[in-house]
């Protein structure tokens, strides 16, 4: 196992703040796969010894849990809500043209690995779908056309920082990070 | 006709969310008078704070709406085992957008309602169950519990006294069962989030390690700031008896303007709701049905007349639209105002596929537990499914309903009830619906593709 000393450095940190080691086993995981993209057995293993545990009780929650992953997804992962209120503004619409666009089936990594689709549940902004994700960062409002404008951008690189969508995240006030 | 006026929002707990000159740290919180009332409460015996908030009269706003006091009331204090304070910041139930709000834009509001609750239970520790959908929240909450650390409103010795509480996110990832308190327990015990059968497991007794826990839901505990600011009785006057309180309302689907909205409890009507508030629905598209609170609130059906009798002896003889937006009026109605999410649907909705669209969800979240909800969710989605490929039978709404009711009351938690009443209350609304698809397997008018 080769993880990066900030990763290292984040888990023991996350570990000290549980009064049970067990308890950090969800934190720790999404501190690994962030890094590693996926829990693979060995990646299991380590976590479990890492927090006292069993192999077994590291594995059951990845094969639980719908963001916990086995095999990676691909380097630009988009997200489409599915549920009712979503579905009732066209988000079946938005995912099928994602899914052209891109050149990979939702629930699949693209072959050159570059994107994939995940066509999952509510991702709670009811409000402002259809919605999607991509990466970390929430898009409301996609419909069909948009998602065109919107996947033509990702192609290119360009959807960070782009004018025409702004994420519901970048959309936040923020102060700006002291300087100390 | 006397036209009433239709009532304005009373945002007291989104007061700030919307406003481009306000930030999620915690300078512009301290600006606004952040965190005074945490001071002020910590003058307070803890016990008083317990007894403004059973004043105030405060219903949980997570979905079963039972009032907040009561459940610290049943914490145990006396078994000397350490008491801990989750917020429930799952968001989980479709329809609801209003935690997001909160932790994304208010996120120091939640901090010192949870501060001011963690203390009134004298917790050891306090946690924010977080989706992990909510990449940006959880990092917010982080930054903020920094700052407030930082300031003393959190942590070692908070405001100088001898009181202790640390504040930790925790994210989920991905489970919808997580929402229901014993099973996000589970899962923040690093375990499967299997809920644990009530009783003997209710956790104010025996929740996180088995220790006393108390679950309360963001808004539930934004509240309990503004309760203390006010306090109880002041609060209590707010909206109706019973359902006191403002209540944030979250409205998808087929109107003009969707959004969230806040408003003292039944000061306005379903119909204000839709048509003034909301904008009412597209052109020449009528109303067909409303699912009031969250997907797993039992539909209504647009012409359907609500009778009976409320809790205080009066009758009631409703249409869809004069349902008040309270706690009660739902209820009373054969529904429940559940988390809050409004979702309404036009004329070109296809029920079917509506309620086929609901059991898949309902059967991609069911934690396998008990067999009934197992078994059941999962044959609700393949009927329902195939009864959208052109393979309807008649007697399909009848079978339907035969799994939906073996489901309800026959498993540990309340998702079985949440995976049952849609279906129930689709199929005996719409069965004609149900019907006309089993004779003509055409889909009807919606260009929308929901299943």
């Amino acid at each position: 196992m080769n993880l990066s000393k900030d990763t290292l450095e984040k888990i023991d940190a996350v570990i000290s703040r549980y009064p049970e080691k067990r308890s950090a086993s969800l934190m720790v995981i999404h501190l690994v796969q962030d890094e590693l993209g996926a829990i693979d057995l060995e990646a299991c293993e380590w976590i479990a010894q890492k927090l006292e545990l069993q192999p077994i009780n590291v594995r059951e929650l990845i094969t639980f849990y719908p963001m916990l992953r086995e095999q990676p997804w691909g380097k630009k992962h988009v997200r489409v809500c599915r549920t009712l209120p979503c579905a009732l503004r066209g988000s079946y619409a938005t995912c099928k043209t994602l899914e052209k666009k891109l050149g990979v089936k939702e629930g699949h990594v693209s072959e050159n690995g570059e994107y994939s689709l995940e066509f999952m549940e509510c991702l709670a902004d009811c409000g402002e779908g259809p919605v999607v994700m991509v990466g970390e960062e929430t898009y409301e409002n996609v419909d069909c056309k948009e998602a065109e404008k919107m996947a033509d951008l990702l192609m290119k690189d360009k959807l960070e920082g782009s004018k025409k969508f702004v994420s519901y995240e970048r959309n936040l006030v923020t102060d700006p990070p002291s300087k100390n | 006709m006397i036209k009433r006026k239709v009532a304005e929002e009373r945002r007291i707990i989104l007061k700030h969310a919307d406003d481009p000159n306000y930030s999620n740290g915690i300078g512009c919180y301290l600006r606004e008078g952040g965190y005074k009332i945490l001071k002020k409460s910590f003058k307070l015996k803890p016990e008083q704070i317990g007894e403004e908030v059973m004043k105030s009269g405060v219903r949980g706003r997570g979905g079963a709406g039972f009032p907040a006091g009561m459940k610290w009331k049943f914490l145990d204090r006396k078994s000397g085992k350490p008491i801990y304070l989750i917020c429930n910041a799952d968001e989980s139930e479709p329809g609801t957008f209003k935690d997001r709000q909160i932790i994304h834009k208010d996120p120091h509001q939640l901090i010192e309602g949870m501060m001011i609750a963690a203390y009134a239970i004298q917790a050891k520790q306090a946690f924010i169950y977080i989706r992990a959908e909510f990449f940006e929240g959880a990092k917010i909450l982080d930054r903020a519990i920094l700052e407030a650390k930082e300031k003393g409103f959190c942590g070692k010795n908070i405001l100088g006294t001898d009181y202790s509480c640390d504040l930790v996110v925790h994210r989920g990832a991905g489970a919808y069962i997580c929402g229901e308190e014993t099973g996000l327990i589970e899962s923040l015990e690093g375990k499967r989030p299997n809920p644990r059968i009530k009783p003997p497991y209710f956790p104010a007794v025996l929740g996180l390690y088995q220790c006393p826990t108390i679950v309360n839901n963001v808004e539930t505990l934004c509240n309990v700031r503004h309760i203390m600011e006010m306090g109880g009785d002041a609060f209590s006057q707010i909206g109706k008896p019973n359902n006191t309180g403002t209540r944030i309302w979250c409205v998808s689907g087929h109107v003009r303007n969707p959004g969230y909205f806040e408003f003292e409890c039944g000061a306005l009507t379903m119909g204000e709701m839709i048509y003034d508030v909301c904008g009412g629905l597209e052109k020449g598209r009528s109303l067909q049905a409303i699912i009031p609170g969250g997907s797993s609130a039992k539909v209504l059906r647009a012409d359907e007349r609500f009778k009976g009798k409320l809790k205080d002896g009066s009758e009631f003889d409703w249409g869809i639209n004069d349902i008040p937006l309270d706690f009660d009026g739902p209820m009373a109605a054969g529904s429940m105002s559940g988390s809050g999410g409004i979702i309404v649907m036009d004329d070109t909705v296809d029920m079917v596929e509506a309620m086929a669209n609901v059991n898949a969800f309902y059967a991609h979240e069911s934690c396998g537990q008990c067999t009934p909800c197992r078994e059941g969710v999962l044959w609700m989605r393949k009927i329902s499914q195939r009864m959208c490929s052109g393979q309807a039978r008649e007697e399909d709404p009848d079978l339907l309903l035969s799994v939906a009711n073996q489901i309800e009351g026959r498993t540990i938690c309340a998702f079985g009830e949440a995976a049952a009443w849609p279906t129930q209350s689709f199929v005996s609304k719409f069965k004609d619906d149900f019907i006309r698809k089993a004779k003509k397997p055409t889909k009807k008018k919606s260009p929308l593709q929901l299943i």
